[in-house]
């Protein structure tokens, strides 16, 4: 028990970096997936190739893998930044192929007809996208969208183990002190428990908010 | 193009010239940055003769392909016992006695919160365990949680005419989940049991963390020997395809898969599950099939 009061500050130190890396690389992933979704809905094929090739090879690379090449790698070309910055565009990058499906998927639910009628009531192309189909997407997201995010902050912890400051990386700190690394391991569990939990109550509250009843 | 989506109609002659246009920046674009990334590796010297070397020794071949050997070892060991948990804590959670379900629930709900790489470092470090055995059963824990709220899902999904006409068939309710729901909810849900395969593939990989020694950790190995000069970019440009070839094949099987079931008569009573790594909300509503 007197890990966590011991050790307040480390612990708080670990939390913080761990809900900063959760909250900058979601925003990275939302802005990045929505770019990426409306490239694999765009008319244009180019375009089209892009976003499925970028989901694609994102889906299907291990996070692992990806963190060794972004932060070990990307300093090989002379790009020399801090390891949070790094840990944020992999996680950030690997979520956004996840979101982009989900958005995508968002907006191939809203009927056809929707987008028909818009268009003969005279609506032009940004009018029909922001007023009639993207509000109708939006609706049909929040779960799948809070269930990657919930996914991102579980996945975080792949960013201690390469010396960001993060929850899962007090461990070692700890260790090195001689705690009980049982009840050290309760503490970070807890510490990982609070970050999904909110998340999931954010999301439930959107859906039950927003979300469309069926 | 699908002409399903709602964002526009069927291009005319002027608009489909305009997409042409566009199409053609955009290529120009996409060539440009790789053109860029290419004279950025051939630059900074990924190409050279050292840095590619160390792959035409059958020494490091041979240690490339054991690290693979036992990343498919440790995904098969995983894949077997989360299916077998999976199926085991399924059935907790739909059990009729509660003093089989208040549990299996909790343990379900805690494993799919709790982030994989934890349950690994707790075991790996907190128990002592072996890599092998404590990458396994990390990884079993989480997919067995996370395929038991497939499986499920996949039952409460066939449609309640077939439970209802099999009790009255007059069978038991071991008879009817055996030979009724379950065939059907295995079906449907076979997209989803595989792509989380693949999550389970891929997280493999997290054994490199707690140095096992599986195909990423061969490759950092190789990458950080200073006789070739630390060929890392070499290494990650060989590894990266083999990695994600071998998830692309699964999902792709997936994806087979779903469409397969979907055109099969057998899976009429029940919704087919998309092939995507079914993640639900935890502390959310009952799990759906598929939201329409």
């Amino acid at each position: 028990m007197n890990v966590l009061t011991d050790n307040f500050s480390t612990y708080a130190q670990g939390f913080l970096g761990t809900l900063q890396l959760t909250v900058y690389a979601s925003v990275l992933a939302l802005v990045l997936g929505f770019v990426m979704a409306s490239f694999r809905v765009a008319p244009v094929a180019a375009l089209r190739a892009v976003g499925a090739a970028w989901v694609t090879v994102l889906r299907n690379t291990p996070l692992t893998l990806l963190f060794f090449a972004v932060l070990l790698g990307l300093p090989r070309f002379g790009l020399v930044l801090p390891f949070q910055v790094f840990a944020v565009l992999a996680l950030g990058c690997y979520t956004s192929a996840f979101i982009c499906e989900a958005l995508r998927a968002g907006i191939n639910t809203v009927p056809k007809g929707q987008g028909e009628a818009a268009r003969s009531l005279g609506m032009t192309f940004g009018q029909t996208l922001g007023l009639v189909v993207l509000p109708q997407a939006f609706r049909s997201v929040i779960p799948p969208v809070g269930s990657t995010l919930i996914a991102l902050a579980k996945n975080s912890a792949i960013a201690g183990a390469f010396s960001v400051t993060e929850l899962l990386g007090t461990y070692k700190t700890l260790g090195e002190l001689g705690y009980d690394v049982v009840w050290t391991f309760v503490w970070i569990a807890v510490g990982y428990l609070v970050v999904t939990l909110a998340i999931s109550a954010l999301f439930n509250l959107l859906e039950r908010t927003w979300g469309v009843a069926r | 193009m699908s002409q399903a989506t709602a964002l526009y109609d069927i291009p005319g002659p002027r608009t489909r010239q305009r997409h042409r246009a566009y199409g053609v920046l955009a290529v120009a674009v996409i060539l440009g940055l790789l053109g860029w990334l290419v004279a950025l590796l051939s630059t900074t010297g990924q190409f050279g003769h050292t840095k590619w070397l160390p792959f035409a020794y059958q020494g490091i071949q041979e240690l490339l392909l054991r690290g693979l050997g036992n990343t498919l070892k440790a995904f098969a060991l995983a894949a077997v016992l989360s299916l077998a948990l999976g199926g085991a804590l399924a059935a907790g959670r739909l059990s009729d006695h509660r003093a089989v379900r208040l549990p299996a629930t909790v343990v379900v709900e805690f494993f799919r919160a709790m982030p994989v790489l934890v349950m690994i470092f707790f075991i790996f470090v907190a128990l002592k365990v072996q890599p092998l055995p404590a990458l396994v059963a990390g990884l079993t824990l989480y997919n067995g949680s996370v395929l038991a709220e497939v499986f499920r899902s996949g039952v409460n999904a066939v449609e309640r005419g077939q439970k209802e006409a099999a009790f009255a068939l007059g069978m038991r309710k071991t008879q009817v989940m055996s030979y009724v729901l379950v065939p059907q909810a295995v079906r449907a849900m076979l997209p989803a049991i595989i792509s989380q395969l693949v999550v389970a593939l891929k997280d493999t990989s997290l054994g490199y963390l707690i140095t096992y020694e599986e195909f990423l950790h061969a490759g950092k190995l190789i990458a950080s020997n200073l006789d070739y000069d630390l060929p890392f970019i070499p290494v990650v440009m060989v590894i990266s395809p083999i990695y994600i070839g071998m998830c692309v094949l699964l999902s792709w099987f997936a994806g087979w898969v779903s469409r397969r079931e979907q055109r099969s008569p057998k899976t009429e009573a029940v919704d087919v599950a998309a092939a995507g790594p079914g993640t639900l909300l935890p502390g959310g509503g009952p799990p759906t099939a598929r939201r329409p």
